[in-house]
């Protein structure tokens, strides 16, 4: 019994997901997620931050309707235009940087790309293929995918995730950029809480296997003018509180 | 370089071996080269040429559209793959002269009854290579379109195609030599033209020069097909996965 309405309020994210299992190879089912509800109003960032395998990814699939074996509703924004950038950029191998990303968005205005590409040092790659590029470069692109299409609403899983610091960092900042300029409902997902205090208004701590949602935490000060003592204290209580519960 | 050497040994080869067969029962070179510009001088070469030409393209282009499209739905529909193959491997295994004898008393000796035996012929040969395409695209792809809502057609064009690209390569190869193979027999047995009908006749005058005449001339235009549109529409199809590091 699942449900994914697309007829919620205006740019509003309702998840009410009360049960998932996975049956593996050997018939055996196990518990993957238990009771996972959340709201994210309009244009607001959350994080979803847990232990590595404990099915963030699986929420993100529920959420963008590629897994519709699951019991409870998903209210997506209304008009429901998705944007998703997954752990592995998915690009077309066969299609340059420009095409892929005008594949999604076929009518989307040239400055508006060129702002895009500019924003995300894309410039000089718009004519190679995806075999030519860094993963970091390949991300990029993969999230110029995603914002084209001028989505309602934004999954990020871990996109971040096996780039060196420095390369996360201007990523980091590139992509709080961007989601501060625009008005889009935002849900990220990684194990790194340094990222989510970073971009997040409000963060979900999640328990290992089968998740449940241990805490929300509500971010007050808005990202830009948050301080880098701010951020210290409240990744060292999130963190804390993780250590204290896992 | 080395093809020229090796094919001026074959020509050597056929020389030589002309010398010792006689011409009556394997004529040299230059009399088959001659043959060949006599029945182009008088314009029967390229009229036969250009209708087993037309036959074969028709015949080729159903059994390449129609086997796409249904190796690519048994390939990703599960239900399609268990109705369909059991008639698959019937089809596989008949006979290509039952297939055109049996077009030919159903469908009359008609040009459509012709050009649909080869197509049948050809048929299961392109379903199995799609199949094996369609059963091995990328799922990740897949995801990212449907999340992205692309249509339909776009996602066939620019997802799904380049992906079968190398088992259309394979298919389309391997399908032109047999499918003109096939047209002669269809020729031989039930058309009053074509290169496939001039053989019969040059069969039953025992003239091996004129048998390997046409032999010869629709080998080279299947070599000029080959080099002149195969090839370049490969090189477009995977100049992507030339750059890669």
């Amino acid at each position: 019994m699942n449900d994914a309405h697309l007829a919620g309020e205006s740019g509003h994210l309702k998840v009410r997901i009360t049960h998932k299992a996975f049956t593996a190879a050997s018939g055996e089912r196990f518990d993957v997620l238990r009771d996972i509800c959340f709201d994210l109003r309009h244009s607001e960032v959350g994080a979803l931050v847990g232990p590595s395998g404990c099915g963030k990814t699986t929420i993100l699939r529920i959420i963008a309707g590629l897994d519709v074996d699951f019991d409870g509703t998903i209210t997506r924004p209304l008009s429901g235009r998705l944007g998703m950038v997954f752990q592995e950029p998915r690009l077309l191998p066969w299609r340059t940087v420009d095409d892929n990303v005008r594949l999604v968005a076929p009518s989307i205005a040239a400055e508006a790309l060129a702002s895009l590409f500019e924003v995300l040092d894309l410039e000089a790659h718009y004519l190679h293929y995806p075999g030519e590029l860094s993963l970091g470069l390949a991300r990029r692109v993969a999230l110029a995918r995603a914002l084209a299409i001028d989505p309602d609403l934004l999954l990020l899983d871990e996109p971040l995730v096996s780039l060196d610091e420095a390369l996360a960092e201007r990523l980091r900042a590139q992509l709080a950029t961007l989601i501060e300029s625009r008005p889009i409902t935002t849900l990220l997902v990684t194990h790194d809480v340094q990222e989510a205090v970073r971009l997040a208004d409000r963060i979900f701590l999640l328990s290992s296997r089968p998740a449940q949602i241990l805490a929300e935490i509500p971010l007050a000060t808005p990202r830009s003018t948050r301080s880098e003592r701010e951020i210290g204290t409240i990744v060292e209580e999130v963190t804390s509180r993780i250590n204290g519960r896992g | 370089m080395v093809r020229l050497i090796s094919l001026t040994l074959f020509i050597a080869i056929w020389w030589f071996a002309s010398l010792f067969a006689g011409p009556q029962m394997l004529p040299g070179p230059g009399q088959v080269l001659n043959t060949i510009a006599v029945q182009a001088q008088n314009g029967d070469l390229f009229f036969q040429l250009g209708v087993t030409l037309a036959r074969v393209l028709a015949a080729f282009t159903i059994a390449m559209i129609a086997g796409t499209a249904i190796g690519l739905l048994m390939g990703r529909v599960k239900i399609a793959d268990r109705i369909g193959d059991p008639w698959l491997i019937v089809l596989l295994n008949l006979p290509a002269l039952v297939i055109i004898v049996l077009a030919f008393i159903w469908g009359g000796l008609t040009e459509i009854a012709g050009v649909l035996a080869v197509a049948i012929n050809k048929l299961p040969n392109t379903v199995v290579m799609v199949r094996e395409g369609a059963r091995a695209l990328d799922t990740g792809l897949d995801e990212m379109a449907r999340v992205f809502a692309l249509p339909r057609g776009r996602f066939l064009w620019h997802v799904v195609l380049p992906q079968l690209a190398p088992y259309l390569a394979a298919a389309g190869r391997s399908g032109l030599s047999l499918v003109w193979k096939i047209v002669l027999i269809v020729e031989l047995l039930g058309r009053p033209n074509g290169i496939g009908f001039q053989i019969g006749v040059a069969f039953q005058l025992f003239d091996v020069t004129l048998i390997l005449a046409y032999a010869l001339a629709f080998v080279t235009v299947i070599l000029i097909i080959e080099t002149a549109v195969v090839q370049p529409i490969e090189r477009r199809a995977s100049r992507w996965r030339k750059r890669a590091p």
